[in-house]
Formats: structure tokens, sequence, C-alpha cells
């Protein structure tokens, strides 16, 4: 089976700066994929090279099986919502569903058309005046009937209130439910994801931290706690993404391949929640200290 | 036989149990309660994605291991249908067992126990007569 994104050595730099360093990833299609990290960490530049919007430094990428935007077919195939669900402010609904029309051959009129209906939205309202999350539904909707294979969501909900949250997040698993689409959605809204996410990529300071299915990386997080120890004495098929310590007691959280079979442990499953969490904090925790030895070096 | 609308799923994500296994929970609870009845069919996954925002997968994850504990089946274009109960003669006794149990919990209230000390209570017995072999 094809990816749908497949990168290698992934890069993108501003000047001295990188925005995404040496990515590589290859996710398989049928997954809605959660692309997570805080502000700043690369989300908008990787959804930008997979969309065509921006040309890599260095390194590849494919999507769906070919060069992002390299031809009007492949820009038929990917769906692009970008952050902010941006819409014409000056135009109608019934203009935005006939521009859809017009540029996409695929565009499924009659969907879009009952979709705006269900939604209550009135045709001549323009754009400029819907709400937010009338302008999101409105976004999504326009992106479904061009009826891609991959939908690429920038932050959709960011701005939405928990109700219009939630009845965007309804159309869009009904959408994958009944049209097999390909999924990858960035959020910072972990609590988003757990609920439609199977796919999981945290990106942090233009790094990819940690990718996979959600269910295996849950099987494959624990965390542990018992009497106070050196992380560094674990056997070494664990790797210690997160620890704290008191005068007594540690807490890890680990990445393990096999059970643990120590008896003085406390072993605890993790939520998703957890489990991110711990792998921006590891990565920003190595920023700083890869700071502040540049710092010692001047 | 009734079509789809028989339950209604929810999800509790403050519970730590994976949205997937509360699936498989609440139908098993329906199954067991008689609320689900043998011809019954299951909300569409469609349905279910569009009623609660979850992953597609998630429903056809705890659908199938329905299927594979032998209490629903799908038949593919159609639907997914019960295909087994679990509530059996015994389902007769509820309603004066729920009565007691109501009377009970009331004498519980008066006597001044709080939820968690008559959940407690009734886990300890439930254990000890467990133990007995008594239940």
């Amino acid at each position: 089976m094809t990816a749908v994104l497949d990168t290698e050595g992934l890069t993108k730099r501003y000047g001295r700066r990188s925005a995404l360093s040496d990515c590589t990833l290859s996710i398989p299609s049928g997954h809605v994929v959660g692309l997570v990290g805080p502000n700043g960490a690369g989300k908008t530049t990787l959804l930008h090279l997979a969309v065509g919007l921006l040309q890599p430094t260095s390194g590849t990428i494919e999507v769906l099986g070919s060069r992002p935007a390299e031809s009007p077919a492949q820009l038929g195939r990917v769906g692009f919502v970008a952050q902010e669900t941006p819409t014409y402010e000056a135009l109608s609904v019934a203009d935005h569903l006939n521009f859809g029309a017009w540029l996409n051959p695929s565009f499924d009129a009659e969907m879009a058309g009952r979709r705006i209906d269900e939604l209550g939205l009135d045709l001549r309202q323009k754009a400029g005046h819907l709400s937010g999350g009338q302008r999101a539904q409105l976004a999504l909707t326009l992106a479904i009937a061009k009826r891609p294979e991959l939908l690429i969501l920038d932050e959709p909900v960011a701005g939405l209130d928990p109700l219009a949250r939630r009845a965007f997040l309804q159309y869009l698993m009904e959408s994958v439910a009944e049209h097999e689409l390909s999924v990858i959605l960035s959020s910072h809204l972990v609590a988003d994801l757990e609920r439609v996410c199977d796919y999981l990529v945290v990106l942090v300071a233009s790094h990819v931290q940690v990718v996979g299915e959600v269910e295996g990386l849950l099987a494959s997080h624990y965390r542990l706690s018992g009497p106070r120890r050196d992380p560094s004495s674990l056997p070494s098929s664990q790797e210690v993404i997160e620890s704290s310590h008191t005068e007594r007691q540690s807490t890890m959280l680990v990445r393990i391949e096999s059970p643990i079979l120590d008896p003085a442990w406390t072993v605890e499953e993790v939520s998703l929640e957890d489990l991110v969490l711990a792998y921006m904090g590891r990565a920003s925790d190595a920023g700083r200290v890869q700071r502040r030895s540049g710092r010692a070096f001047r | 036989m009734n079509r789809g609308d028989v339950i209604e799923f929810h999800l509790d994500t403050r519970s730590g149990v994976s949205p997937y296994l509360q699936v498989v929970h609440q139908v098993r609870h329906a199954l067991r309660l008689g609320l689900l009845l043998e011809g019954d069919q299951l909300p569409t996954v469609k349905e279910v994605v569009a009623h609660l925002a979850i992953n597609p997968n998630t429903v056809l994850k705890a659908y199938k291991e329905l299927e594979h504990a032998g209490l629903v089946a799908a038949r593919p274009g159609i639907g997914t249908f019960v295909t087994k109960t679990l509530s059996d003669s015994s389902l007769a006794a509820h309603g004066p067992l729920r009565q007691e149990l109501q009377r009970w919990l009331g004498k519980a209230r008066r006597a001044g126990l709080d939820d968690e000390s008559i959940e407690a209570l009734f886990r300890d017995c439930f254990r000890s007569a467990l133990d007995e072999g008594v239940a």
C-alpha cells in the first residue's frame, strides 16, 4: 500500500533557523493522523510542504506516492484546510460552492449542498458574517466535497468553542467512515486527538520525537513508580522518556518492548496525553540544555 | 426486531478506559440487562462516529471484538446484528432484586452512610461472598 506521507531527511530552513529538521516518516493510508507539538514546532511547515505550498531545503517528500502539487491530478487527490479555516469574506456561501465546483473537476456539488442544508446555513449569507464554527464547517464541507484521498487540516479546531469543535469533529469522523479518507490533522489540543486519531506524530523544536499507531504506543509506554533509583540503572530495553524523583521515590515514564519483571515497580498504563506531554517535556529539556551549553562555550 | 436506534453509546473520557472498550462494555451491559435482544441491529459505524466524534477504527475494533465473542454478527453492506443475548431466565428476577436493593440503599442512607461507604460495604460483602463460594 502506498504511504499517504513519505519523507526522508526532509528539512526546511529559513536562513539559519530550522523550521523542520531531518524529518523521516512513512505514514500508511487509512489513518487519522494527529500531528502534535507546541506552537512553533514546525507542524505548519510540514503540512505546507505536504501540499506543495513550500519547497524543501533538502530531503524528499512524497504524498500518495507523488511529489506534492506536481500535477492537477495530484492537487485533486489532496484536500487542504489552512489554519483558521479561511474563507472569502465578501463571497456568499453559494459563491463558495460554485467556486469549489469550478476549481475541482471531481467536486460533489450535491453532497456539499446537502451538507450546507443540514448545517442550516443560508446560501445567500456572506462568509464574512458566519460564526467561527460555521466558517470552519463551510471550509471542511468544501474540502470534503472535492472527494480527496487525503485531507490535511492545520489546527482546524483551535479557534472554536467546545460545541463547534465537537460538531466539526463529528462531521470529520462521519466523512472518514463514509469516504474512507486518510486524514492528517495538526493540533496542540491533545484531548481532541485522543478521540479522533489512531496515529500520532509528535513534533517538537523542528524534530520528530515519536511516531506510530496510538494503540501500539499506548501498549509500549508505562509509568513505573517505586523506591528511588537512578534511571540509568534500568535495563537497556527500557527507554526513559520522563523521570521525577523525591528523596525516597522515583516515577518514570518508559518505553519498553518486553514486559517489566522487576517486582519493585508499580506499573501503570499511561494516557495519550501523558505520553505526548512526556515527549514534549523531554524535547524542551534537551533544548534548554543545548542552549545552556551553547552559551557556556561562547 | 429493532433497527439501529436501540442503543446509544456515550463516552467517558476521564475514566481511563479506552474508547473501544467502553463501547464493548456498553453493548455487553445492555445485553445483560435485556435492553438489547437477539436480532437487534447495532448502530452503524458511521452513526456512532457522527454521534461521538471518535475514530471509525475504534468502533470497528469494538464490533470485531463483540463478533469474536459470538455476541454479534456483521452482515456485509447491511449492518451488525445481535446474535446472542446475555440475559437469561434470571432476567425476571431483576425487578424484585432491584427493589430490594433500592430499599437497602435507602436504609443505608438513613443510617448515615455516604456514597463511598456504601460502595465499600457492597464491594466488601461481594468479595467475601465470592470467597465463600456463595455468589
